[in-house]
Order: C-alpha cells, then structure tokens, then sequence
C-alpha cells in the first residue's frame, strides 16, 4: 500500500473508535510532556548557569600577574620556568602585547587601591577598584539601582550595597532583614563624593609638582625616586550595587568603583608601583595584574599558554567549567530518564489499544486479507495507527510541556519579582528537544506497535472471517 | 458439450484443477477431514455450482481454491499456478489480482462507505487515486447502485450490501469469481437479483463462476455444472443439460 493511503486509513480507523485512541494518544502526550519538562528544564538550567558563568567573567578571563608577585605561592612546576629575578614586568608593553594575541577579545589592567572618600565632610577609607565597560554586562550589577557609567572616563562612581549603608551611617543589626537597594540608593544617587588619592608623579622631573595646590613629596624606594602628589576629585553618585564583595573575585573585591579609564588617568599610586618601578626602564604603566579577556571560554587554555611564554603567571578557572559539563550531563541522564518513565507507561498504553483493536477488528482484517491484502499490507495499517498516535501525541506532548514550562516560569518569576530578583529563565524549549519529543514519541509507538501489528499481520484469514 | 457460446469457446483451458485435495483440521484427538482427496477440473468460463449440506466441506473447498486457506495434501493449480507451494505474500497478490470474493454476509468494512469499500482492492493494488475513483464509480454503475456511493454498508438492504460486494469482487477485472452462499442472507426474489449478476459477470465478461449453496434449485437454475460434496469427498459430478441454460437464456429476456 501507498504510503498516503496507509496513512489516510490509519487516520480513519483512529477516528473509529475515538475515545479510546484520544486515551491513548494522551496518555503519549503526557509521556512526552514530561519528557520535554524534564529536558526543558535540564537544558534552561543549564543555558541560565553558562549565562551566568560568563557574564561572571569566572570563565573567561585569565588573571594575569608578573612572577614576583606570586614569589610566596609558586608551585613546584613552575619553578622550571624563568626564576623572578628575570621574570618580565607587567607593564603597558607587556599589556598591548597580550592585546594583539589571537582570540583575546580585551585586556584591561586591575586598578585596586585603597584610598579615603569624603561624604557629608566624613572621611570614609575603603577599597576602590576599577571596572571596563565590557563589565556593564556582569550579573553583578544586575540588582544594581541607578546606571552604569556613561562613559569609560566619566568621573562617575558606583556603591557597592555596604558602603552606602556606611555613608548613610546605618548599621544593621544583627539578625535584622538586609536592607533593600533602592531604599540605600535614593537618597545617595546623584550626590557628590570627593576622593583623595596619591597621584604617582613622573619620576623624571621630581622637584616640579603638577599643580600648585597640590603638596609635593618624594619617594625614594630602592633606590628610584619619583614624586607623589596628594589630589582630590569630586564624583558622582550613578549607581548602587547590591552585590557582595565578599563572593567576587579580584578587581571586584571592592566598595566603591570607578570606570577603568578614569581610574588610569588618575595615575593612583599603587602597591605594585614601589616594588616594579625600581625594575622599569621606563616611564610606562606598571601593573600588578592584569585580565585578559577571551573571546570564548575554550580558547582560555591556549591563550593562557601564550602568556605563559611570555614570562608571566597566569590563572583561570578552566577546570570548573569542565567539570560543571560533567555535571549537566549526569543531570540530563536523569532528567531524561524519569522523564521517559512515564512515556514508557504510555507505549503499554499503545500495545493495549492496538490488541484491543485487533480483537476488535478480527473481521476487517480477514476481509482486507481476502480481497487481496497482504500480511504487509495489514502490519503496515497497524504500524501506522501506532505512528499516526506516536507523531499526534508527540505533538500535543509538546505543546503541553512548553505550556507546563511557562506557566512554571510564570509562577517562578512572579515569586522572584516579589523577592526583587530579576526574571530569570530558567526554561528552555530548543528546536532539536521538539524534534526529539515528537521523533522519540513515534519511534516508542512504532515499537509498541511491534508485537500487535506482527499479530494482525499472522491472523488466518479463514478464522478471522469466520469471527463474528 | 453443448453449451452456451462463451463456455464452448474456453473449454479448451483449465482454470481450477484440484488433484486429491486435502484440508485436515486436528481439533484435540480427532482430526477432521472438511475436504478429503477431491480432485476436480473446472474449466474456464465455466459456471460452477459446490452442494452440500452444512459441514460437507465445500466452503472448505472454496477456500483453498481462493488461496484463504493452504491444502494439508494434494494441490490445487490455478491459471497454471500451484497454490499449494505459493508464500502467504504471492498468495496474497493471488487473491489480489486473480480472485474475486463474495461471501454470504456480504462482508463489507462497516466504517467505510460503498466507493471507499470498493475501491480498497485497489488501494492494496496501488492504484492512483484519480484512477481508482473512477473505476469504483463504473463498477458501482454496473451493479445499479452508483447513488449510493457515499452510503455506509449500515444503510443499505442485504440485496444492495451484496451487490456492493460483487462491485467489490469485480473491481481488479479477476478470471475468477467466488461466491460462499451469496444469496444466503437474502429473500428470494433479491437472491434471484444477485444470482442474475452473477451470471452476467460470467456471460459477458467471461469469469469463471465457482459458487457454494446448499439450495439445490438455485443451482440448477444458475450453474453449468452442479459438484456435490459429502464428509469432505466428491460424491457427484453432473452437468446441467443444455435445454435448463437456454431456459434461464429465456428467463432472463
């Protein structure tokens, strides 16, 4: 038979008995939905934590600091390398140099220091630290109040939650309820701070301080000199974050932020400055880290070697992604398999009514033999209506789960939403899930269709006549 | 023989020739023998009447010959085809494009209607649509029941099921036609209708009739050839006299 005209009949005998095979093509779509739930919860989890991982930055980005600095913590292995005295310094040079390697997207140095901000006439001392624009996109302003900085060199700054519980001298109690962002954020957004710092002078003219209102100092650490000048700038107040310090890793181990290209400008005296001077030949930048960052997380493992050749010591967290993949797979095994449990109910499901039918229609099924059908044709017939049950269940299954998935989604958000945590979405329906439910929903029919359709197929004409 | 026209002119080939046919069932400790060593030769064209009581075997009989059923022994040879050695698929291509299949319940699909019921042989042929609906019409209009093509078998009377069925049977234009007590289920008057079409198919378009009845004079009235059958053996073989075929000749007109 045509495949057309299987399919029309197969169709029409499903209508026949309407109710039972709605039944059964139910309890497939039940299968499947739970199948597609199972999955589509498994894959949105999974697509939520990598969003997560990289706009964390944990994953892409390779912290890069000259070997000195890591003199106290140097394993073993890496003792082959250059020894400290002649590791290279983390300078300007060295940073472009990385910028122009392949498959890096940024590289941008680690300005931390810590200095005194004035509120309201307060002196407050406190860790700053300096963020690239590319940072705008970092989960950890997410339930940030306020904005980003407008530009790279705005003199703008934004509050980590605890500080501005400190400028507004509020010091919750223990065991109180944390207090809400947008409630420490409006009386401070728009409000001015002053920042005092000490500006690294240009160490070839010490004697001629940069502005006159300034006082002028000099240092002389290992032998090198160069000045240090005492400044003062006014930023504005643009956003409060509601982040912990404590959870962040490196440049975000701060208060108070700035934007990274202001904070160069401000040329900060830093730590590194005392200890990588005495070794730079020239008036460039030293810095004590830097980040790199990769254009794809895979690309770490070999970027990080190219820095490593470059005489610098490198660290990234490539193994925790791996084994996260690792994780995600069990999980999905599991959520597949539960998820298939019911579908496998289900294809009993199909067998039962397929049997039935074929009691039932013992008759037809001598008739069709008798005026020339052969015992393809008539397993064939039976194979469709297991199919046609398979591919419609599939369907519905389908559309069932995603709706489960959204009304679940829904629900969760509305729950997030009063908790002031942004929407996530957690759920995921990809084109090849669907594909798969309704493939896996037909193949699970076909096989359950197996053992009836062989049956039918075996039936004696003469006996199946006979049958009244 | 001195018979009419169209059996004289197909004399000269065998159509069915049956050589000590047996089908042995084996229920418990007994067996049954519903046909017993018969060995008969039908030749084609012919109009064949199988008598018998109930349990003589004929219906038996006409299953083998139908390729329904396989012979326990013997062989059974159609249009030069051994039925007994064919697989269930060439038998099923047999039955497909050779035979053609009345039954006394006129056995129609009850959720189909009258085209769709007609024309599944040629579905199981793979014939195309287009043609297929056309040929179901024009068989349809041959047994006068072309408006009612859309009907379900449920609607109609025993005599217009039965003529579906011979609509049916004659849908793949088979040499062979067999009826198992076609006019069983029908009053007389409409087994006459059913007998008469019969007897056309057999005129006018040569087909070889073998038809099973217990009711003697319908035989006699219709068949060339009366084969009698008792506890699965032929008991008699007698051909109706040429005078009681130009009376239905006769009749007809």
């Amino acid at each position: 038979m045509k495949i057309n005209d299987l399919a029309e009949l197969a169709v029409r005998n499903l209508k026949e008995s309407l109710l039972r095979n709605s039944l059964t093509t139910m309890g497939i779509s039940v299968g499947v939905a739970s199948l597609v739930a199972m999955l589509s919860l498994g894959t949105g989890l999974q697509a939520l934590f990598s969003r997560r991982l990289e706009k964390s930055g944990l994953f892409d980005t390779i912290f890069v600091s000259s070997r000195r600095e890591m003199r106290g913590m140097e394993r073993r292995e890496e003792r082959s390398g250059p020894t400290p005295g002649e590791s290279r310094i983390l300078d300007e040079g060295a940073r472009v140099e990385m910028e122009k390697l392949p498959n890096v997207s940024e590289v941008y140095p680690d300005i931390r220091f810590s200095s005194e901000l004035q509120f309201e006439g307060k002196p407050h001392l406190t860790m700053i630290s300096a963020l690239p624009s590319s940072a705008k996109s970092n989960d950890a302003f997410e339930g940030m109040q306020g904005r980003f900085f407008a530009s790279d060199a705005a003199p703008e700054v934004i509050l980590q939650k605890a500080f501005a519980e400190e400028l507004l001298g509020r010091t919750p109690a223990l065991g109180a309820p944390e207090p809400q962002v947008a409630e420490l954020a409006k009386p401070l957004l728009g409000r001015e701070l002053t920042l005092h710092y000490a500006q690294r002078g240009p160490s070839t003219s010490p004697a001629s301080p940069p502005s006159p209102d300034a006082a002028s100092q000099h240092a002389d650490v290992a032998g090198a000199s160069y000045s240090v000048v005492s400044r003062e700038q006014k930023l504005t107040i643009v956003g409060v974050s509601d982040l912990d310090p404590e959870s962040m890793r490196g440049p975000m181990r701060a208060r108070v932020f700035l934007p990274l290209r202001f904070a160069e400008n401000l040329h900060v005296m830093q730590l590194a400055d005392l200890r990588e001077t005495s070794r730079a030949g020239s008036d460039q930048p030293v810095y004590s880290s830097i980040s790199v960052r990769v254009k794809e997380p895979s690309q770490i493992q070999g970027v990080e070697d190219a820095i490593r050749k470059m005489g610098f010591t490198t660290f990234s967290i490539l193994d925790a992604s791996h084994s996260l993949q690792q994780v995600f797979k069990v999980l999905f095994a599991f959520l597949g398999i539960f998820g298939s449990l019911a579908l496998a109910v289900a294809s009993i499901g199909i067998v039962n009514t397929l049997v039935m039918a074929i009691l039932e229609r013992r008759r037809e099924i001598g008739i069709m033999k008798a005026i020339g059908a052969s015992d393809r044709d008539v397993q064939k017939l039976f194979f469709a209506e297991a199919g046609a049950m398979g591919i419609l269940g599939g369907i519905v299954g389908v559309v069932l789960g995603w709706a489960i998935g959204q009304i679940i989604n829904f629900g969760t958000n509305i729950y997030l939403k009063s908790q002031s945590i942004p929407p996530e979405h957690f759920w995921a329906v990809p084109l090849w899930l669907i594909v798969f439910a309704i493939g896996f929903a037909f193949v699970v029919s076909l096989v359950s269709g197996l053992y009836p359709a062989g049956r039918a197929a075996r039936l004696d004409p003469v006996q199946a006549l006979r049958y009244e | 023989m001195t018979t009419a026209p169209v059996v004289s002119s197909a004399t000269s080939t065998t159509a069915i020739r049956s050589e000590n046919l047996c089908r042995h069932y084996r229920m418990g400790e007994t067996v049954i023998r519903a046909v017993d060593g018969v060995s008969l030769v039908v030749q084609a064209g012919e109009f064949v009447a199988l008598l018998g009581s109930s349990g003589s075997g004929k219906s038996s009989m006409l299953n083998l010959i139908a390729g329904l059923d396989r012979p326990t022994s013997g062989s059974v040879i159609v249009q030069d085809c051994n039925l007994a050695k064919m697989t269930r698929e060439e038998l099923a291509k047999y039955r497909l494009h050779v035979v053609g299949m009345v039954f006394q319940s006129f056995n129609l699909i009850p959720s189909m209607t009258l085209v769709e019921n007609v024309e599944l042989p040629l579905r199981f042929a793979e014939v195309d649509r287009g043609k297929r609906d056309a040929l179901a019409c024009a068989a349809l209009e041959r047994v006068g029941l072309k408006a009612r093509g859309n009907h379900r078998p449920s609607e109609l009377s025993g005599g217009e099921q039965q003529r579906a069925a011979l609509a049916r049977a004659l849908i793949n234009r088979p040499k062979l036609l067999l009826a198992d007590e076609p006019t069983g289920n029908l009053d007389s008057h409409t087994g006459t209708e059913i007998m008469d079409m019969v007897r056309d198919f057999n005129q006018e378009l040569g087909m070889t009739v073998v038809t099973v009845t217990h009711e003697r004079a319908l035989a006699e009235r219709y068949a060339q050839r009366m084969i009698f059958l008792a506890d699965g053996k032929l008991i008699d073989d007698q051909s109706n006299g040429a005078s009681t075929h130009s009376g239905i000749q006769e009749g007809r007109l």
